[in-house]
């Protein structure tokens, strides 16, 4: 370890902007969150304007139930999908489905809602015969407000899983060979190892995507914001927690509820990151 | 990120085991010797359709005139004229909008990419290489603005530039989109574990100064890490939505991600209101082509070393 005068002159830069773009807005936020228009301190009554609007409750509600949906087949689906690519005798057939699972993931952001918006519409979509089997003919049953949690899981998925598995895979790789060799002599099947070694050994990365994935989730906003705009308002605009901070800001031009709304969220996120550093060991920065 | 990678030598092995073990047959929850359980292979190809799909039906939709996507096979090819035609269409919305769209996230992203290189690299090379006070301060404060989620910042970054009157500004989000945390902490992590001291010592002794030695030993070797934190950022900046939606009021300096949601709106099947003369499905799905392409380019080309950057990290341990 170099002893260094030299180690500020590398991290000046970097540091201007973790406080111009880190720690400021935060402060910015705490400070408008706990003022009122005049900024005079106001105790939690912006708090309090925020949660008993009668959109929030609903968008609680809202970003929860997608949150459930999200991680739920996040860690099902991915984490059986790398062990079945695992198990394939082939190395070629399971990096080429790796790759193919991954393509969207050059889709994320509008562009993914945008395939998605075809793909939910009976009218063009390649799947019509399956949404008519279900019953729905109009895009606008298809995205009935009952089901967007499940949209907007299908459409995190189709994006985010592909890299997830690639970071699963990854992982089962580096798990000795010695472990499940031992395993398979003890007459360990498939269906074992993976339940009893592989699994329970994967579980810190199992974690780290679960937070990475519910931080990410808290954030819903340009999935429900463009469906909202192509569905004539079949799906609010202030259907997830930062729609509502946005439409504060800038539709009631309230910007002291909008940071309380940013403040809650941040809190959330920082207890997750917070168990999430003290328990896990991932961290593990010296 | 260290385990995101695949080790030729684990990898080969463990395919030999999975072969050997289904040679050997049944286990518990295996079906009968010599049979191989069809229901694997099934569900695996169920997600290559579920995944692959919707990108080859957006690839044969811009081929298509509107009646022809409705009408026709989903998965037919339209023809060449009328993808002309849509690119016409496409291209004289507002008067090529969509270049100029295009043009900004390219702006505004290798800037931020640049950006985020110069800062990033020196600062992870300090943080594992040298000792100074508020080091650790420093990477802690790293550490939780990482697991931030950064989107609930969007608000009150809004009201930090619009006291300091950039809004509009491009700096106003190339700035924010420069702040990346995460590529630090891979720098970090890559140097403190990949690095050998031993190399930046003789350097030293040689009477290279410490920027020197960052320069033209350390450097070189964070090839793979440099190329990795450039990817991850460059991708997290073309796709983002919310912060330039908040920050960029003119249609001209939206990037091409707000732009698509602009589209979106001239569509008449999506939007009632639009009028007729606007664009049609086709156009808007040609944009959405046009504006992934440049992350498809990216990704293959830094493909290889994406692989040797994941492979680096690795050899720690």
């Amino acid at each position: 370890m170099w002893s260094g005068r030299a180690g500020y002159g590398f991290v000046a830069a970097y540091t201007v902007l973790l406080i111009a773009f880190g720690l400021v807005p935060t402060g910015y936020a705490v400070y408008f969150a706990f003022t009122d228009g005049g900024g005079t301190f106001s105790g939690l009554s912006n708090f309090s304007t925020a949660v008993s609007d009668f959109r929030f409750t609903p968008a609680v509600e809202h970003v929860a139930l997608y949150l459930l949906w999200w991680l739920v087949s996040l860690v099902v689906l991915v984490v059986g999908l790398a062990l079945l690519l695992h198990r394939l005798a082939s190395r070629g057939v399971s990096r080429a489905l790796r790759f193919l699972y991954y393509v969207p993931g050059a889709l994320a952001g509008a562009a993914s809602v945008m395939v998605w918006l075809f793909v939910l519409d009976p009218t063009v979509s390649p799947v019509a015969f399956l949404l008519r089997a279900f019953g729905y003919h109009t895009f606008g049953e298809v995205i009935a407000p009952g089901h967007l949690p499940i949209l907007f899981t299908l459409i995190a998925f189709w994006t985010g899983a592909g890299g997830w598995i690639v970071v699963m895979y990854g992982a089962l790789n580096n798990i000795s060979q010695d472990v499940l060799e031992a395993a398979r002599i003890d007459g360990a099947g498939a269906w074992q190892t993976a339940w009893r070694i592989q699994i329970p050994l994967l579980r810190k990365w199992i974690v780290y995507m679960l937070i990475l994935a519910f931080a990410g989730g808290t954030q819903l906003f340009v999935e429900p914001q463009l469906l909202s705009q192509a569905s004539v308002g079949v799906a609010g605009r202030d259907y997830s927690l930062n729609q509502l901070a946005y439409d504060f800001a800038f539709q009631n031009n309230d910007v002291n509820t909008a940071a309380a709304v940013s403040v809650e969220l941040l809190l959330v996120g920082l207890v997750v990151a917070g168990v999430f550093v003290a328990r896990s060991g991932f961290f593990d920065a010296d | 990120m260290q385990t995101d990678i695949r080790r030729p030598a684990v990898a080969r092995s463990s395919g030999r085991w999975a072969q050997a073990s289904r040679a050997a047959g049944a286990g518990p929850g295996r079906p009968a010797r010599g049979r191989v359980n069809p229901l694997p292979a099934l569900v695996l190809l169920l997600f290559v359709v579920f995944f692959v799909l919707p990108v080859l039906w957006l690839l044969l939709a811009a081929t298509k005139t509107d009646d022809q996507l409705v009408h026709n096979n989903p998965l037919s090819f339209g023809s060449l004229h009328a993808l002309r035609a849509n690119w016409n269409a496409l291209t004289a919305y507002q008067g090529d909008a969509i270049f100029m769209w295009l043009r900004n996230s390219a702006l505004y992203s290798s800037l931020a990419l640049v950006i985020t290189l110069c800062v990033a690299v020196p600062a992870g090379y300090a943080m594992a290489m040298t000792e100074f006070r508020g080091r650790r301060a420093l990477l802690v404060a790293t550490l939780v603005v990482m697991l931030m989620p950064n989107a609930t910042l969007v608000v009150p970054l809004f009201l930090e530039v619009n006291a300091v009157h950039l809004i509009g500004s491009m700096w106003s989000i190339i700035l924010p989109y420069a702040f990346y945390p995460f590529g630090v902490y891979l720098t970090y992590i890559y140097f403190s574990t990949a690095m050998p001291r031993e190399l930046l010592d003789a350097a030293r002794l040689d009477g290279c100064s410490e920027l020197g030695a960052f320069r033209r030993v350390a450097l070189p070797l964070a090839a793979p890490v440099v190329a990795l934190v450039g990817f991850f950022s460059f991708v997290a900046n073309w796709t983002n939505y919310y912060l330039p939606y908040v920050m960029l009021p003119q249609s001209d300096q939206l990037p091409v991600q707000v732009g698509l949601g602009t589209l979106l709106d001239s569509v008449p099947q999506f939007n009632p209101t639009a009028s007729t003369l606007q664009v049609e499905r086709p156009e808007l799905a040609l944009a959405t082509l046009l504006a992934i392409v440049p992350v498809l380019i990216v990704f293959l080309f830094s493909q290889r070393f994406l692989v040797a950057g994941m492979l680096a990290g690795a050899t720690k341990s």
